[in-house]
């Protein structure tokens, strides 16, 4: 189970948020002028990364904030967490090598409170 | 060509015995990659092995080779709960689980491999009055597309199977079920072991420890992958690596509408026969069923984000448990042995993607998300056609990717959602 720092209540138990999907996906403005397969892009269509992903987070039992989260799925590992409208942070991290290699840490959960200049 | 594997029979038993049981030769080779070959199933699991093993006896194609990057079966086949049912509620879907349902039926002799295939019937419990609507609404669709289904009352439920907490004061009372009495279990490992041996006879090359690393595309047709063991090509390449379908399709720029999440199962200690059939709860997520080794095998939800580590958060097996102590509160002090995740690959609608690709040559087949095991054989039998022919089959032509643009989805969060 991850443990999720809150930006606005610290650190909780995952069980009080909600994962809301990727981040950084725009809502098309000119949608009367959209095709179907646009429209199938941005509602259905996903990275689904192995890796570090940026995904939108919410403290559904908590303050209901939304908050943005770089985390790398392979690991579970939860390395940033930044504010809505924030851009996403140019992150690097212990990436597995996908494909060949699985990471050498299991299901990690140890940055939350790690900024990414200590990590390297 | 290489030599035909023996049959299995009681006699080989006997003389094999006889032998102290030194003399069995493998049930599949392990050859090195060759150049090139007429088709490449990417994945091991129990839908690539059926892919390949239907390309081959089906579609007359020998020079077939599969792919597995770590070893065959590893994966989701050896991670589900081993429920095999059709009681869906869609024609479309209807149609692609029941073929399956009628492959399974007769797996075990046409394999010779005993995949210990046991129709002992899945029981849908409603607890509440729109369970028992959405139920019976279900029950007259599978009617309707001649799939085998009744609808028990309480009383009913109670009779066949008499563990069941039917009391009418517990929190979610059981307000009665359908059954499907051809649903069923069966043993994981030996419908990849089975399907692996059975297309090895046929010629098909089982390459373990050889991961896809690329692809090779040249004017938008495929031509080969590039892989641990070296470069191997072909012009018709079947991805069906499940939870990791997106990894390989990112490698090519094609987005899928997936998300892969943990999923996660549990099994208890073996006790003496306590269960007979196969009890699923959507409402209060409570899926039990008892193993032939005696072992209670209980399947949870999937964990609610992103993630390919293999294993879940914890708070979805505490919730798993307390529907299963309500309904059965004899299991209360049951010891679990043993708990582990897999990747599942979740579809927007709950229903699969066996499709082409705007690259000639390259199909996926993914999707499956919670309930793939069921579809194994009907997956690979459908799959193998749409590659064999370039076009899919009348089963899986629901299926296609482009479902998604045209709004045409197969709604099947009630029938998969919990039934895994």
């Amino acid at each position: 189970m991850l443990i999720i720092k809150c930006p606005y209540c610290g650190e909780r138990e995952q069980e009080e948020f909600a994962c809301g999907g990727e981040a950084h996906i725009v809502r098309p403005k000119n949608s009367p002028e959209l095709t179907d397969d646009q429209w199938a892009e941005y509602l259905f269509m996903r990275q689904n990364k192995k890796g570090i992903q940026f995904e939108r987070w919410n403290h559904a039992f908590g303050c209901r904030q939304w908050f943005n989260v770089a985390r790398n799925t392979a690991t579970d590992e939860i390395i940033k967490i930044y504010n809505m409208g924030e851009k996403a942070p140019n992150v690097e991290t212990n990436e597995p090598a996908t494909p060949s290699g699985e990471p050498v840490i299991g299901s990690g959960n140890f940055s939350t409170s790690i900024n990414i200049s200590e990590k390297k | 060509m290489h030599k035909k594997p023996k049959k299995y029979s009681v006699f080989s038993l006997i003389k094999n015995a006889l032998s102290y049981h030194e003399n069995w030769q493998p049930a599949w080779r392990s050859p090195t990659p060759k150049k090139e070959y007429d088709a490449i199933i990417i994945g091991g699991g129990g839908h690539g092995l059926t892919t390949a093993y239907y390309l081959a006896k089906n579609h007359g194609l020998s020079n077939i080779a599969v792919l597995e990057k770590g070893w065959i079966g590893g994966g989701n086949t050896g991670r589900n709960t081993t429920i095999i049912r059709s009681n869906y509620l869609w024609d479309q879907s209807a149609g692609i689980y029941e073929h399956s349902l009628k492959l399974w039926e007769s797996m075990s002799q046409e394999l010779n491999y005993n995949v210990m295939f046991s129709q002992r019937g899945v029981m849908n419990v409603a607890h509440n009055l729109n369970d028992v609507r959405e139920l019976k609404r279900r029950w007259h669709a599978n009617r309707l597309n001649s799939i085998d289904c009744e609808w028990l009352n309480t009383d009913e439920v109670k009779k066949f199977c008499p563990v069941i907490n039917t009391s009418p004061n517990i929190r979610y009372p059981v307000l009665g079920a359908t059954l499907q009495r051809r649903a069923g279990t069966a043993r994981h490992d030996a419908v990849a072991w089975g399907y692996a041996r059975g297309a090895d006879a046929m010629g098909v090359d089982i390459i373990q420890n050889c991961e896809v690393t690329g692809f090779d595309i040249q004017n938008g047709n495929i031509t080969g992958v590039e892989t641990t063991r070296g470069k191997i090509n072909s012009k018709k390449i079947g991805i069906v690596a499940a939870g990791h379908t997106s990894v390989l399709a990112n490698m090519v720029g094609i987005k899928l509408p997936l998300e892969s999440r943990p999923l996660q199962a549990l099994i208890s200690e073996p006790v003496k026969p306590i269960i007979d059939t196969v009890v699923m709860s959507n409402t209060i997520h409570a899926y039990v069923s008892q193993s032939d080794k005696g072992e209670l095998v209980i399947g949870a939800g999937t964990d609610g984000y992103t993630s390919y580590s293999q294993r879940g958060g914890f708070n979805i097996v505490e919730e798993t448990i307390m529907a299963i102590v309500e309904l059965f509160p004899l299991f209360s002090r049951m010891k679990m042995l043993r708990h582990w995740g897999g990747i599942v690959d979740i579809c927007p609608d709950a229903s699969p993607i066996i499709s082409k690709t705007h690259i000639n040559g390259l199909y996926v087949n993914c999707g499956w998300g919670t309930g793939g095991f069921k579809a194994t054989p009907g997956s690979g039998w459908v799959f193998a056609h749409t590659i064999a022919n370039d076009q899919p089959h009348a089963l899986n032509a629901p299926f296609d990717i482009n479902r998604f643009s045209s709004g045409e989805l197969v709604d099947e969060h009630g029938a998969a959602a919990v039934a895994h």
